[in-house]
């Protein structure tokens, strides 16, 4: 009697069960990992105070009171107020709109080349593929952070001095508009795409060899077909877990080449900016500094754990422990 | 394995010959020459003139690039902009040394505390003592060196005033060039400024190595090696490690690369004359010639570090010599 009834629930329950996709299994493994969930949490809430900086600022960025350089904090300015009267909290929150555009843009752009010129490796001829990866060795080897600075000084050369071409001072311009971001977008997407071309490169080729793509290329699919519904699909999970790990790279390297000058133009507050700024007065004023490198290292380790989270979440061989 | 080396050598001729040609392009099209400007006056066109002669501005850009590569070749970066009688190779010689001294300190104490508390971590998989080292790894990353420079400095230095607040220790003339006297005031100064460079690095290092030792620690040869009844001790230092320290090493270069840009914001935030300074300082001046010149230094240092480890790699792991 029993024997009938457990193979009936079985029946029932396989009947019920619902169809599991990687993503959705991924999906609850992350859910799990209450560090990476705390960082998801905390991130959706930076975006939030990023994006509508302008109503929850109290006071403007850009315009202080020189009577209140360097107020303590207090009920006027919370956190206090920097050398020019500034109020730091005011800045802090702004300073979220640069670090996350950097890290997001970062991670768009290094996504869009690094993915599609590794798809294009991974799928083309063994010739063309050594080619185009000996290209990405070649770049590899670069010091390309020293390109970065050296290009940064070159930039704002430009920007200061007004000589250069049309296509040079159009870019310039757009710079100007971006309050000093556009460059640091090109070079934090030049730094970073080459390892996500890699990764790339070595899904398809790994992709492109399995059944399931022999058996849609023998029902006739054409190349689009099979790179957009099947290659692409299945080589995103592993693309955006190295991507989400870095991101904390590109929000720390804004905050460094903006430590050292060549970041975000006056008076637009990053950051980076504003620890430079601070530093120099630790010793009166450590108050300063106390807003913007918390908030520079919370968001770091907020990415670095939802980094690690979605890594071991994907990853089927850790799911399951 | 002569043969790798010599590959790989022959490799980074191309790869150094680009870096120079990328800092010569930005050298020339770079706002602004040498001679705008002597103190806050204007010098007089003529005076220019007779100088850009001197120093060949006018001959055709080919020419210029050979000469440039044959003064670098020779060991030659040309005169400063701001230091009126020093040259970029003045400056280098008396920044250099400062800056190795402390980068050589932080990549100790990147791998001292790196590699130990990895291993640690690994051993202990799935205890309090692995969720701690974890932990504190992750946060150690997470910290960047223009945060943790700040708050050494504030906790150290200003709170408990264990350590001086800036400034290096050490001074010229150096055992074989750049090895300082390790007197007390060295150590001192040294300290708080090799942490900050060393720390975040050393939390990257001990992730890599308890990654990788929990691979190796699974392969079949170490159960072979348990089986046949060795001591644990032996299993794991004669047979895991080793093998476990293959992708450590190749974080050596990145690390190299990440030392020596740490050192433009470390000592920029304590006040260290060494090249890192000099270069950050040079930015803020527009002196070109110096931005050039240790620009062109750093990238070669690099381009050659990734070299080395590569050998070094290639010698720990016969495999990758073959593809």
């Amino acid at each position: 009697m029993s024997t009938v009834k457990t193979t009936t629930a079985n029946q029932l329950q396989f009947a019920n069960r619902k169809e599991r996709s990687p993503w959705g299994d991924a999906w609850r493994a992350l859910l799990k990992n209450r560090l990476a969930v705390a960082s998801g949490i905390f991130i959706i809430i930076l975006i939030f105070i990023a994006v509508f900086a302008k109503y929850i600022a109290p006071y403007p960025y850009d315009k202080g009171n020189l009577v209140d350089n360097y107020a303590l904090p207090g009920p006027k300015y919370l956190l206090g107020a920097d050398f020019l009267g500034r109020d730091i909290l005011s800045r802090t929150i702004y300073g979220a709109q640069v670090s996350l555009a950097v890290g997001f843009v970062g991670a768009f752009v290094s996504l869009l080349i690094g993915m599609t010129y590794g798809l294009i490796s991974g799928y083309s001829s063994t010739r063309v593929d050594n080619l185009m990866m000996r290209f990405v060795d070649f770049l590899y080897a670069m010091p390309i952070l020293i390109f970065v600075i050296l290009l940064q000084v070159y930039f704002k050369a430009v920007a200061r001095t007004g000589v250069g071409g049309p296509f040079l001072q159009t870019l310039v311009a757009i710079d100007n508009k971006m309050g000093g971001m556009f460059f640091i977008f090109i070079a934090i997407g030049m730094l970073n795409w080459l390892g996500m071309a890699r990764i790339m490169r070595g899904q398809v080729l790994s992709l492109k060899r399995k059944e399931f793509i022999e058996a849609a290329r023998s029902i006739g699919a054409s190349d689009m077909r099979i790179i957009f519904r099947h290659l692409f699909p299945n080589a995103l999970g592993p693309c955006i877990v190295a991507e989400t790990l870095a991101i904390p790279g590109y929000i720390s390297t804004e905050a460094f080449l903006s430590f050292l000058g060549l970041g975000v133009n006056a008076p637009r507050p990053s950051w980076g900016i504003m620890i430079s700024e601070g530093y120099v007065g630790l010793r009166s004023y450590p108050h300063l500094l106390l807003a913007p490198a918390v908030a520079l290292t919370l968001t770091i380790l907020a990415f670095n754990f939802l980094g690690d989270g979605l890594r071991d979440a994907f990853d089927p061989r850790l799911r399951g422990q | 394995m002569a043969k790798y080396i010599i590959r790989r050598l022959l490799w980074g001729i191309p790869v150094l010959f680009f870096v120079t040609l990328v800092v010569f392009i930005l050298v020339r099209f770079l706002p602004g020459g040498p001679f705008d400007f002597a103190g806050e006056k204007q010098l007089p066109p003529s005076v220019v003139k007779n100088l850009e002669a001197k120093y060949h501005l006018n001959d055709p850009l080919w020419k210029q690039f050979v000469d440039y590569l044959w003064n670098v070749v020779r060991g030659d970066l040309g005169p400063s902009f701001r230091y009126r009688n020093r040259t970029v190779n003045d400056i280098i010689a008396e920044g250099l040394p400062v800056s190795a001294q402390l980068g050589m300190l932080a990549m100790l104490i990147a791998i001292g505390i790196g590699i130990p508390l990895g291993i640690i971590a690994a051993l202990r998989q799935n205890t309090i003592v692995d969720y701690l080292a974890t932990f504190f790894a992750i946060v150690g990353v997470s910290i960047p060196a223009i945060v943790m420079g700040p708050l050494l400095i504030w906790i150290f230095a200003l709170k408990l005033q264990w350590f001086p607040v800036s400034r290096w220790g050490a001074q010229p003339p150096y055992f074989l060039g750049f090895l300082p006297k390790p007197d007390i005031t060295f150590w001192r100064h040294a300290i708080l400024p090799a942490f900050t460079l060393g720390t975040g690095l050393s939390a990257s290092i001990a992730r890599l190595t308890r990654a990788s030792l929990l691979q190796v620690i699974r392969e079949d040869y170490i159960r072979t090696a348990r089986a046949k009844g060795l001591a644990e001790r032996l299993v794991i230092f004669r047979h895991a490690l080793k093998n476990s320290m293959i992708p450590v090493v190749t974080i050596l270069g990145p690390m190299f690369a990440a030392v020596l840009t740490g050192t433009f914001v470390v000592e920029q935030i304590f006040a260290i004359p060494g090249l890192g300074k000099h270069f950050v300082t040079s930015i803020g001046n527009r002196d070109y010639p110096i931005i050039l010149g240790t620009t062109l230094l750093y990238g070669v240092a690099i381009v050659i570090a990734n070299l080395l480890v590569d050998i070094v790699y290639a010698w720990l792991d016969p495999r990758i010599r073959f593809d």
